[in-house]
């Protein structure tokens, strides 16, 4: 019976293989035109031209134009930039912050894990806007604030994630035969505990990953990240709002499109990935 | 005891979080005064002195937040400096349109995602069960906003079956008028409920009491609602709670999309100017609303399952 299953289980696995090819393809190509971006973009992304607005798509103009005559897919492959990047800031800042609380609660133990647990359980009760809005409120709009209130936002759940983990592994041979040896906790954590901890966490981060460009393009759509004539994909789709009244869906529609389709790419990757490289659990 | 030390927490998880939301506006750059007084005219020395005391700008930070804290337990908000009206006032007059929205979206998403979920668990293994799974990854993935602009493109500009913006009047103009708004906000949690809902299923029926009553002969409806949809509310309630409880604080961008004049909306407008008495007011009643949902949750989990309520009482 559970032989069967088993073999069920891999034969579907096998078969349903092409999504992830395809979803780490389409995450390669999003790099890449973040990378290459002024090289590989057709037009000047901040370049009007007033007697082309409202292209629909056509040779010139792949996908179109927006309401001041600017190339779409120029604007998307420009985007991508402050898109990904942002995500990629707001990841790391939450990683370092969640994964220190993490580790330091997990190893401590006593009063010192029962302190950061309830600050995270505490924090993880708040709705992320929170931060953000605080952020605001002290640093003003912009870039920088808004991954950095997202960053608050993700550390509580990182910080539960890694202490969990970090729970379990605690408990292996190796560890006690380290600390037997005389090495230092702050040297054991950081050289042997943080590797055997990674495998597990960089899953989990992916999917988070596609979580945190959704809410960064959310701050932007509504205002508070980056500033026009930034072409951070949220942004795009707020300032092709003003042409769907009068049923022009493109400006609006290409940017927001792109968004769900790397964020469904990197959660297919990322599930995968969980699959993959946590192995042992 | 129980019910006890759960208070104490709610208490210090309120303090904590209304002196950060107090210092964070606190700690905000630019002078408070110049958006008091408003007019450049008025500057005068006198007219600063006078709206220092009044607002107690010169007291030190806490003795400040002690001051703001004792108002907010009698109920006073502060006055907004852009409206010139009590906090209280303009959320009560906002309060309403959002939450219309939360509860018109929660009955959607609760019913849907459940029958989904339920119709996915018995279809296991078949083309259903994938094409739900599949369309629900999918929905979970692209952001409220970006199916805001889809519906209101396709069913507002396009068929003109609902209106672009506005809350509507009356009940059924509001109904009308919230759904496009109700939808965008319920697709995501849709998706998250009906996979809830099929694991929680999947898991549930495969126990030995589901076998003992399939195999005594029990309909398999019967089967279903009595012992596996039933073992499964656990789960489903805790989810649907916790959504809930998210989208109170969650209706910002959908409200800006629809133009609906909701707490989100007004939050983004107070942001922009800067209107602290009004941002600080919001955001704790975000904080309030999630505490208050997820208590009610933990309330009812017990009445749907008999094995919660005997732990706690023995």
């Amino acid at each position: 019976m559970t032989v069967a299953v088993l073999t069920d289980v891999t034969g579907v696995r096998r078969k349903h293989e092409w999504p992830f090819y395809l979803s780490a393809a389409v995450l390669v190509i999003a790099v890449l035109a973040a990378v290459f971006a002024p090289w590989v973009a057709p037009y000047d992304p901040a370049k009007t031209d007033f007697g082309a607005i409202w292209q629909p798509a056509s040779p010139a103009h792949w996908l179109g134009t927006d309401q001041l005559g600017r190339d779409l897919l120029s604007r998307i492959i420009h985007g991508a930039r402050p898109s990904l990047l942002g995500a990629i800031a707001l990841l790391a800042v939450a990683t370092v912050l969640g994964v220190l609380i993490g580790v330091t609660a997990a190893w401590k133990q006593g009063w010192v894990d029962t302190a950061l647990s309830r600050i995270t359980d505490v924090m993880f009760a708040f709705p992320g806007l929170l931060f953000v809005v605080l952020c605001i409120a002290v640093f003003d709009r912009g870039e920088l604030t808004s991954v950095l209130g997202m960053a608050l936002a993700y550390a509580p759940a990182i910080a539960k994630f890694t202490r969990s983990i970090a729970l379990e592994e605690i408990t292996r041979p190796y560890v006690d035969a380290y600390r037997l040896q005389g090495v230092g906790g702050f040297f054991l954590c950081l050289r042997y505990l943080l590797p055997n901890l990674l495998p597990t966490l960089v899953g989990y981060l992916v999917v988070l990953f596609g979580e945190g460009l959704m809410s960064l393009a959310s701050l932007n759509f509504l205002g508070f990240g980056s500033q026009p004539p930034s072409s951070e994909w949220g942004l795009m789709v707020q300032e092709g709002r003003t042409g769907v009244i009068q049923g022009i869906v493109g400006p609006a529609l290409v940017p927001g499109l792109t968004i769900a389709i790397v964020v469904v790419a990197t959660n297919v990757v990322g599930v995968r990935l969980s699959d993959k490289l946590a192995v042992r659990r | 005891m129980v019910a006890l030390r759960r208070l104490g927490a709610m208490v210090l998880t309120l303090v904590i979080s209304s002196f950060v939301i107090f210092a964070g506006m606190y700690a905000a750059p630019g002078d408070p005064v110049s958006f008091l007084i408003g007019n450049p005219e008025n500057m005068t020395p006198e007219r600063i002195a006078a709206v220092r005391a009044e607002y107690h700008l010169d007291d030190p930070f806490i003795a400040q937040y002690l001051t703001w804290a004792r108002d907010l337990l009698h109920g006073d908000f502060g006055t907004s400096m852009v409206y010139q009206q009590s906090v209280t006032t303009l959320l009560g007059s906002r309060l309403p349109v959002t939450m219309s929205l939360v509860v018109y979206a929660s009955v959607l998403f609760i019913v849907i995602g459940v029958l989904l979920g339920i119709w996915s668990a018995l279809r296991r293994g078949t083309a259903v069960d994938a094409l739900i799974t599949g369309v629900t990854t999918f929905a979970t993935s692209i952001p409220n906003f970006v199916v805001a602009v889809v519906l209101i493109s396709v069913f507002a500009v396009k068929l003109r079956w609902f209106a672009v913006s506005g809350p509507g009047e009356g009940f059924f103009g509001r109904i009308h008028h919230l759904t496009l708004p109700a939808v965008a906000l319920s697709l995501g949690a849709i998706a998250v409920v009906s996979r809830v809902t099929r694991q929680t299923m999947v898991e549930q029926q495969s126990l030995d009491h589901v076998e003992a009553a399939r195999s005594y002969g029990l309909a398999q409806s019967k089967t279903v609602v009595r012992h596996v949809l039933r073992n499964s509310l656990g789960p489903i309630v805790t989810m649907c709670g916790l959504i809930v409880a998210g989208m109170l604080a969650g209706t910002v961008v959908v409200e800006g999309v629809f133009g609906l004049n909701g707490i989100g909306s007004l939050l983004v407008e107070a942001i922009n100017t800067h209107d602290f008495p009004v941002v600080q007011a919001i955001l704790l009643y975000m904080v309030i609303a999630y505490m208050a949902v997820t208590v009610i949750v933990d309330l009812i989990y017990p009445l749907l399952d008999a094995r919660v309520l005997a732990r706690s009482t023995s």
